[in-house]
């Protein structure tokens, strides 16, 4: 299954990368393979913006607008401001979150 | 493994090791339990802990690897309710088989269903176990939100003194926790190298009996029917509480409104319907969409949903003689706003998706949105023209 077309930030500098293969370890998605000793994006519409890739990146090669793709968490971020979290109701505990 | 003294199930062991606080390690830091110090509810609680390890860094608690009765009640009461939100295993390092100083190091989250779910796995290996404190939230969501962390697992593995249980340098961290992990700089500040293992527990014995190797399988999320089945409690749940009483009580108030006041017979024959319209577009969009999430046409929540409720809502017209015999003008509204119901309840299951990214679920939002509150406004005009039309004012 796959999320709506074009949408994703994901972006990729191949500059800066030198082929360790940890993006195509963590991705979830299978958005990434190594081609020539070089990170590839395969698909970027695969993409859901968890930024695994970006965190464990020791090159900076990459780069993603994180963020959780929840409808209730962006709506309450336009609501109270505010980045999306799936923080629905601050650290109320009895809110019916993830 | 010889500089190890294993201690089996034992009141005077334990004692020593536990409530006596005998070793150098502070027990409280550490996340060590045992069952002889704690009062007669917690023991039941902690019917999981099956002894104590001993090591240089202290005791440490052995989970099993059997679930009991009740761990699969408390886990069947996590996907339907609020309960889930306070169920916890105390952050710390575990023990489960026998494990030596050469034995692996899993990391998990707090929540004891992720908890469970990893020493369910674990049956038959000796590993350790160190569960970080992500708040009593899954490990993807936790690493989402960055409580999974490269902080917390730094701090973990300094708080218990990780270097002095085992030998070797390397822990296994689930791949989704690596959103909240940065590999490298774990490694900089502890001296541990961090592998990624799979994305489900039960792959564990597998990846670790091939040296280390995910398979393609091992490293990508799907998310199957009964992925998908499992998360629908969760959705119907907050839809049925949230926003059911209040519309069930406008649209019976609304029809059973006279000039002369609110008449309950009419409210009850003339609301009927529509309370089951209510219910229809919740389970559309809270357990069809998500249930044939692949089968609905266009990748849009959204739109899926709108799709489940005009489908719904033309099959119970077909079906329901109260609802099919509506008259013109509630038949419009019906059409219009109870398939958008569906759409805004669909929409809401993107939290709960494997795949849906956070710009994705915007440029939904900013489309979808205006046509809600345009769609809710048309809805109560339409219902106003019905009204004014039964007391003939039109």
């Amino acid at each position: 299954m796959k999320y709506l077309s074009n949408v994703v930030s994901l972006e990729f500098s191949p500059g800066r990368c030198v082929g360790c293969g940890m993006c195509v370890e963590v991705c979830p998605h299978e958005v990434f393979a190594l081609e020539n000793k070089k990170a590839v994006i395969l698909d970027k519409d695969r993409c859901m913006e968890c930024g695994a890739c970006v965190s464990n990146c020791a090159f900076g090669a990459l780069n993603v607008d994180k963020g959780v793709g929840c409808a209730a968490a962006v709506i309450n971020s336009m609501i109270r401001g505010g980045e999306p979290s799936c923080d629905c109701s601050g650290n109320n505990k009895t809110k019916d979150c993830c | 493994m010889t500089e190890l003294k294993f201690i089996r199930k034992g009141m005077q062991e334990k004692k020593e090791v536990c409530c006596g606080m005998t070793q150098d390690t502070p027990q409280a830091e550490s996340g060590a339990y045992c069952d002889t110090c704690l009062p007669v509810t917690e023991k039941d609680r902690l019917a999981w802990i099956s002894g104590v390890i001993m090591t240089d860094a202290g005791a440490v608690p052995k989970a099993a690897t059997d679930l009991s009765a009740s761990d699969f009640w408390e886990h069947a009461k996590c996907r339907t309710s609020a309960f889930r939100n306070n169920y916890t295993v105390k952050p710390g390092l575990y023990a489960v088989g026998t494990p030596d100083r050469n034995s692996d190091v899993l990391v998990s989250a707090n929540y004891k269903l992720s908890f469970d779910t990893l020493r369910k796995a674990l049956k038959g290996l000796n590993a350790w176990i160190l569960v970080l404190d992500s708040k009593g939230i899954n490990v993807w969501c936790a690493a989402g939100k960055g409580t999974f962390g490269t902080d917390e697992l730094i701090r973990l593995i300094a708080v218990t003194k990780l270097d002095r249980v085992v030998d070797h340098r390397r822990i296994i961290v689930p791949q989704l926790g690596a959103p909240g992990i940065s590999a490298h700089d774990a490694k900089k500040a502890t001296g541990f190298k961090v592998c990624y293992g799979p994305v489900r527990a039960e792959d564990i014995g597998a990846y670790i009996g091939s040296g280390y190797k995910a398979t393609r399988e091992m490293r990508t999320v799907a998310f199957p029917l009964v992925d998908r089945l499992i998360l629908t409690p969760m959705e119907i749940n907050p839809a049925m509480k949230k926003y059911y009483p209040l519309y069930a009580l406008v649209m019976l108030a609304v029809m059973g409104l006279r000039p002369e006041g609110i008449f309950f017979r009419d409210a009850l024959a003339s609301g009927s319907p529509f309370l089951m319209l209510g219910l229809i577009s919740v389970l559309a969009g809270a357990l069809l969409t998500p249930v044939l999430l692949p089968f609905f046409p266009f990748r849009s929540f959204a739109v899926k949903g709108w799709i489940a409720g005009v489908l719904s809502v033309f099959l119970s017209s077909k079906f329901i003689p109260m609802i099919g015999q509506l008259n013109t003008v509630l038949l419009i509204f019906t059409y219009l706003f109870f398939p958008l119901a569906s759409s805004y309840i669909a929409l809401q299951f993107t939290g709960s998706t494997t795949f849906t990214g956070m710009s994705g679920v915007k440029k939904e939002l900013r489309l979808s949105l205006p046509l809600y509150v345009v769609g809710l406004v048309v809805s109560l005009v339409l219902l106003i023209i019905y009204k004014l039309g039964e007391w003939r004012v039109l």
